[in-house]
């Protein structure tokens, strides 16, 4: 067998040969399903890749995409933006967040407005950039604005772990972790007396490729079994995204619903169990965490354990803090299209007063929100 | 945002728990926090997220695809070959 090359990695999986080839096996395959199917991608990497390579066109009519909440910025509630910009415009403290965040709106304004009114507000690439703007400012607090499903998880707990363990007294979490499998249970079977999710349309869940690195497949069983939808974990790439979609239309056509994976090269039935250990150590489950678009959604957050309350920005800083909640938006239906009721373009304000450039739903204010993603490449689907 | 981009593991400094990987020609330093101690070994393939390597991959599962990828080709191939031979035998205008 020839050795692997770096280059194997990123073109052997966006081969355009490839992806003909899976196009002819899932359209023959498809030709024998016994009704129309709704594959759900949880994660708004898959939709940014659905729609970037336009996998949506290579697919016959019976297959249809219901694109997921999986974008953490997207989902981020205004109540907790409106949090990173009240911190940031402390006089003392320089608010610390991944680039993601500069453009998302709360109520107040975005991080990049703050910023404009004279709060210091740091976009990093990494957490770890956050211990240097420690040492720079040793009069400052440094609050850590922590964002990000499973996948992103850990990195912060890993940046804790150093704080505490080189005893930096100067840096602060604000943490807004959230996890997939709750939200994916929200969808399909809602606890929320007001939401009819017996509606849903979903018929199978192509699973997330990274957060599945960290938590590894084992948080999606109970979705065949006790939900009776299967699914399948699939890598970014365009092939890899084709290969899982054959695999969905093959479970149905043999009558089987399981948990398969297709991205094998990096995701295990058990994931990355240090990282899992770092993030049971420094977090707990909340409650509710309210998600843009589709409201609370039980133990679906984390937050930091009581024993880590003194570096609990969201504790220290309380008294300044609302908890009040606000409203979305009264036009924007995100709620629906995240349930697979409503396409983006379907949505009156969509691409008139909500742009990319100025979002007022969850769906448009990142490149992986569905909204988005229609309004970038969606003219290719016409 | 959860994107992370497959790299090589050209250096290790395990004094500093950091390894340096290339991306496709960038190099770049990435944490080995998340790793096991001893992991991670010189030429490895991982995957990098926002500054720190989140696993590693599996280059037995990543070649196993790329042949199963190969074979649906050559299938494929065939396939089409035998199309064009068909479509030859029975085209009407032969002789014309």
């Amino acid at each position: 067998m020839a050795d692997l090359t770096l280059k194997d990695l990123y073109d052997g999986f966006r081969n355009p040969n490839v992806i003909k080839g899976l196009t002819k096996l899932i359209n023959e395959e498809a030709k024998k399903l016994p009704h129309s199917i709704n594959i759900m991608e949880v994660c708004g990497g898959h939709t940014h890749s659905i729609m970037k390579f336009g996998l949506l066109q290579l697919l016959p009519q019976n297959i249809n995409f219901i694109h997921g909440p999986g974008c953490p910025v997207c989902i981020m509630p205004k109540e907790r933006i409106d949090h990173a910009y009240i911190l940031s415009m402390q006089k003392d403290v320089i608010l610390v967040t991944l680039g993601d965040m500069i453009k998302v709106p709360g109520s107040l304004g975005s991080l990049q407005d703050a910023r404009a009114n004279g709060a210091d507000v740091r976009f990093v690439y990494s957490p770890l950039d956050t211990l240097k703007i420690a040492k720079e400012n040793p009069n400052k607090k440094i609050i850590f604005f922590a964002i990000g499903f499973e996948t992103t998880t850990p990195m912060t707990t890993a940046l804790i772990d150093v704080v505490l363990k080189r005893r930096f007294k100067n840096i602060l979490f604000h943490i807004n972790h959230v996890t997939v499998p709750e939200v994916m249970i929200e969808l399909i079977d809602s606890r929320d007396e007001h939401v009819d999710s017996y509606n849903n349309r979903i018929d199978a869940f192509l699973g997330p490729s990274h957060v599945s690195v960290i938590t590894g497949s084992k948080i999606y069983e109970q979705f065949p079994t006790k939900y009776h939808r299967p699914v399948v974990v699939a890598g970014f790439e365009p092939v890899d995204v084709m290969e899982a979609i054959l695999m969905i239309v093959r479970q149905f056509n043999e009558g089987r619903c399981e948990l398969e994976i297709e991205y094998k090269r990096s995701v295990s039935y058990d994931g990355n169990l240090k990282a899992q250990a770092l993030i049971e150590n420094y977090f707990e489950k909340t409650d509710l965490f309210k998600w843009r678009g589709l409201g609370n959604v039980p133990d679906s957050g984390y937050h930091l354990r009581p024993e880590f309350s003194d570096i609990d920005a969201e504790k220290i800083y309380a008294n300044i803090l609302p908890r009040k909640e606000i409203e979305d938006h009264k036009l924007c239906i995100c709620g629906d299209i995240l349930r697979g009721m409503a396409k983006p373009d379907e949505c009156t304000i969509f691409g008139k007063a909500c742009k990319p450039q100025s979002p007022l739903g969850s769906c448009m204010v990142s490149s992986e929100g569905a909204c988005a993603a229609y309004y970038k490449y969606g003219n290719l689907l016409k | 945002m959860c994107l992370s981009i497959p790299s090589k593991v050209i250096k290790l400094d395990l004094e500093r728990n950091v390894a340096t990987v290339d991306t496709m020609g960038v190099k770049r330093e990435a944490g080995l926090e998340l790793m096991e101690e001893g992991d991670v070994k010189l030429g490895d393939y991982v995957l990098l997220h926002i500054g720190f390597i989140m696993n590693k991959i599996d280059e037995e599962d990543a070649l196993e695809s790329l042949n199963v990828y190969k074979e649906i080709l050559e299938k494929l191939d065939e396939q089409e070959r035998q199309e064009l031979i068909e479509k030859d035998d029975n085209c009407q205008n032969r002789g014309k």
